[in-house]
């Protein structure tokens, strides 16, 4: 798979479009590592011209700040500003909400200032730009539930974006009782992916599991490497893998899109 | 001797006020302990929030029943301020029912008509309130943090309700002259008859007793307030006004650690650099909050704001599986504890001193904060733009930079993002092996 780095751009006296901010998530853990490539399959077919930082990017910080260490936020923030500054970059586009809300909210204030999108802004884009067309005869009349994430949702209030593209699917889309602004988190955010949950009667990411079961899906879609473990594992718990898939928007159209 | 009535109202009045602008007063006091936070910008922005969700209700509608009720209440309590005024008026100046004559007998009996029908729809919400809070067994008024004073507290006021607006219906049912014209007497001419065998006197007698009892209850009504949840009819207003404008999942950067990563990484920076000759000797800013005096004024200000309603905690993922953690039980610690503080500065002569406690640990347990999702199911959810999250954060920072006290895991989730750049341990130099698996 062809993923240019802003080190080899830069070599050939290039400026990419976009630069991709892959995320750590989306850099090792396994199951996020898939979204990452279907997202590059997305770029590559509608001919976007971009870059990553490869082993130049680090950890947002975001999980630090969240769980209350400003230092090793700011020390992040800074490390990654200078590098993003020292490319000129001006355009972001990430699959992670947590990247995605601390490099568009957060850096600024620390001298970061750039263009940022969640991936499902940025296909959507594509779309409109009618750069990317996606077919809806693959996932024909599959029922398919969204999970909002956090820090996409509530966090920036970006509902629709997510929604336009699964409807552009062909799918047959159905909403959870709790859902956009009234969504119940998976469970990860605030750097509770990192450790055990406090002692309580049930896992959050149970619960959201249950919420999207009561919707008898086939497909749960996510838009975030952490939700995407949360639901699996909740899918795990309830022992339905079986019957029910949890994919990423970007993994759905590489599918639809046969790529 | 015939002023006498009027000496005494007068006096209740100005005593009613007096204790009530007191108490406001230790109130701004105790805000002002609160660190500043710039909330001045953005004014259209601002005003247009107050208008639509302090004014116009606009969050309490996102749950249709109580919201409904809750309107009824509301506006029933504004608009029959009018005729409190009138009140005021007569009793100040010996008069009776003065806008009779000032606004015409048409509008009046529109006016005092329209009144009559509030305070019945008052109180009949009033009544469905109290059955949800007691009867029916709705999980948000059943939580630990509402045992005891808030539940009575949320008990009083409607116990209030009910008395203040059967003494107003009683009041115009007794009021023989206002009967006879037959204006604007909707529903209280279905109580009049209960007074019939009653003889003029007594009916008199009566009248009074409710005008009195009416007035002088809606001054202890104010004065309640200070000591309730019920404070939010007065501070949603400047609660909605200095709210949070940015996106919910923007943190704000310490500026204290700002300046000190700042100096870490400028290889020209000299760390054993002396003050320079006539600088004041900075006190080291404490990182993040373990007490009230931590927090920023407007976390101070949503304390006294809360109205205990409990919407937050419903949504909370946190609580809804089981968890110690209750956003709004972090709301009214939060204003427990202020209490305390305006309570010692008060024994003190104006200054606090040390009762050694505080805010963590006495009031607010590192359980609760740490099984905080950061997911602002609280905040969109409280109906007064209340930020709860914003307390949580601070007292973790604390926690953290000041207490070194995280969790373990967590502790290695930070170790790893130092040296490798990523919460898991792997080499900084794998990042973009992903793109060669498949
Ligand atoms: S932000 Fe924290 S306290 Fe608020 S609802 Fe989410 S988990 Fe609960
Ligand atoms: S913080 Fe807001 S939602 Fe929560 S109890 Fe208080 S007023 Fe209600």
């Amino acid at each position: 798979m062809i993923v240019p780095t802003m080190a080899e751009m830069m070599a050939q006296g290039k400026q990419p479009e976009v630069l991709f901010w892959v995320g750590a998530a989306g850099s090792y853990d396994d199951r996020a590592k898939k979204i990452s490539r279907a997202f590059v399959k997305i770029l590559h077919q509608a001919n976007v011209d971009f870059a990553v930082l490869g082993t130049e990017e680090s950890s947002t910080g975001d999980a630090a700040k969240r769980a209350g260490n400003e230092f090793l936020f700011q020390m992040q923030a800074m490390m990654n500003i200078e590098v993003l500054n020292g490319y000129e970059v001006k355009k972001i586009v990430t699959c992670d909400p947590h990247s995605f809300n601390t490099l568009k909210n957060e850096y600024p204030e620390l001298g970061g200032k750039y263009e940022v999108f969640h991936h499902t802004q940025f296909i959507q884009n594509l779309i409109s730009e009618g750069r990317l067309k996606i077919d809806d005869t693959t996932l024909k009349g599959k029922r398919v539930t969204f999970h909002d994430p956090c820090y996409l949702g509530r966090a920036n209030d970006v509902y629709e974006s997510p929604r336009e593209l699964i409807k552009r699917l062909g799918v047959n889309l159905t909403e959870m009782k709790r859902n956009k602004s009234t969504a119940l988190c998976c469970g990860a955010g605030g750097a509770q992916m990192f450790k055990d949950a406090e002692k309580g009667d049930k896992e959050v990411n149970v619960l959201r599991t249950e919420d999207a079961l009561e919707t008898k899906p086939q497909i749960i879609a996510t838009g975030c490497p952490y939700c995407n473990t949360m639901m699996t594992d909740g899918i795990k718990f309830k022992e339905k893998e079986a019957e029910v898939e949890v994919k990423d928007i970007a993994e759905l159209i590489a599918e639809a899109n046969n790529l | 001797m015939e002023y006498l009535p009027n000496i005494f109202f007068a006096l209740a009045l100005a005593l009613g006020f007096g204790f009530f602008a007191m108490n406001i007063r230790k109130l701004s006091r105790n805000i002002k302990l609160g660190k500043d936070v710039n909330r001045k910008d953005r004014k259209p922005e601002r005003l247009k929030n107050m208008m639509m969700i302090a004014l116009g209700q606009s969050k309490m509608i996102k749950r249709p029943f109580s919201g409904f009720l809750h309107i009824i209440v509301y506006v029933g309590f504004i608009i029959i301020n009018i005729e409190v005024l009138e009140i005021i008026i007569d009793g100040l100046f010996g008069t009776h029912r003065v806008f009779q004559g000032v606004l015409g007998n048409g509008f009046y009996a529109f006016l005092i008509g329209f009144f009559e029908i509030l305070a019945a729809l008052v109180f009949v919400a009033v009544v469905i309130f109290w059955l949800r809070r007691n009867v029916s067994n709705i999980k948000r008024f059943l939580s630990k943090e509402m045992k005891g004073w808030p539940k009575s507290d949320g008990n009083n006021i409607l116990y209030f309700e009910m008395v203040l607006m059967s003494l107003f219906l009683v009041m115009n049912a007794t009021d023989t002259v206002f009967q006879q014209a037959g204006i604007g007497n909707p529903i209280s001419q279905f109580i009049e008859p209960l007074f019939d065998s009653f003889s003029p006197e007594s009916i008199h007698m009566i009248e009074r007793s409710a005008w009195w009892i009416h007035i002088l209850g809606i001054l202890v009504f104010l004065n309640y307030l200070y000591y309730s949840k019920h404070l939010h009819i007065l501070l949603a207003f400047p609660n909605t006004y200095f709210a949070n404008l940015n996106p919910k999942g923007q943190f704000n950067n310490l500026e204290s650690v700002t300046t000190e990563v700042k100096l870490m990484m400028d290889p020209d920076a000299d760390p054993y650099a002396m003050p320079a000759e006539g600088a004041e000797e900075v006190v080291p800013e404490k990182f993040g909050a373990s007490d009230v005096a931590d927090l920023h004024w407007v976390q101070l200000l949503n304390a006294y704001t809360c109205t205990e309603c409990g919407r937050c905690t419903s949504a909370c993922p946190a609580n809804l599986t089981g968890k110690e953690l209750s956003p709004r039980k972090i709301m009214m610690d939060t204003r427990d504890r202020l209490e305390e503080v305006g309570r010692n500065i008060d024994a003190n002569k104006g200054v606090f001193v040390d009762d050694g406690k505080q805010l963590l640990n006495d009031y607010i347990s590192p359980e609760e904060l740490w099984a905080c999702t950061s997911c602002n199911a609280c905040v969109e959810e409280c109906p007064v733009n209340i930020d709860p999250l914003s307390i949580i954060l601070d007292m973790r920072r604390y926690l953290v930079m000041e207490e070194s006290a995280a969790p373990q895991e967590l502790n290695m989730m930070m170790t790893n993002i130092e040296n490798n750049g990523a919460p898991w341990q792997y080499n900084q130099q794998d990042r973009l092996n992903w793109k060669d698996e498949e």
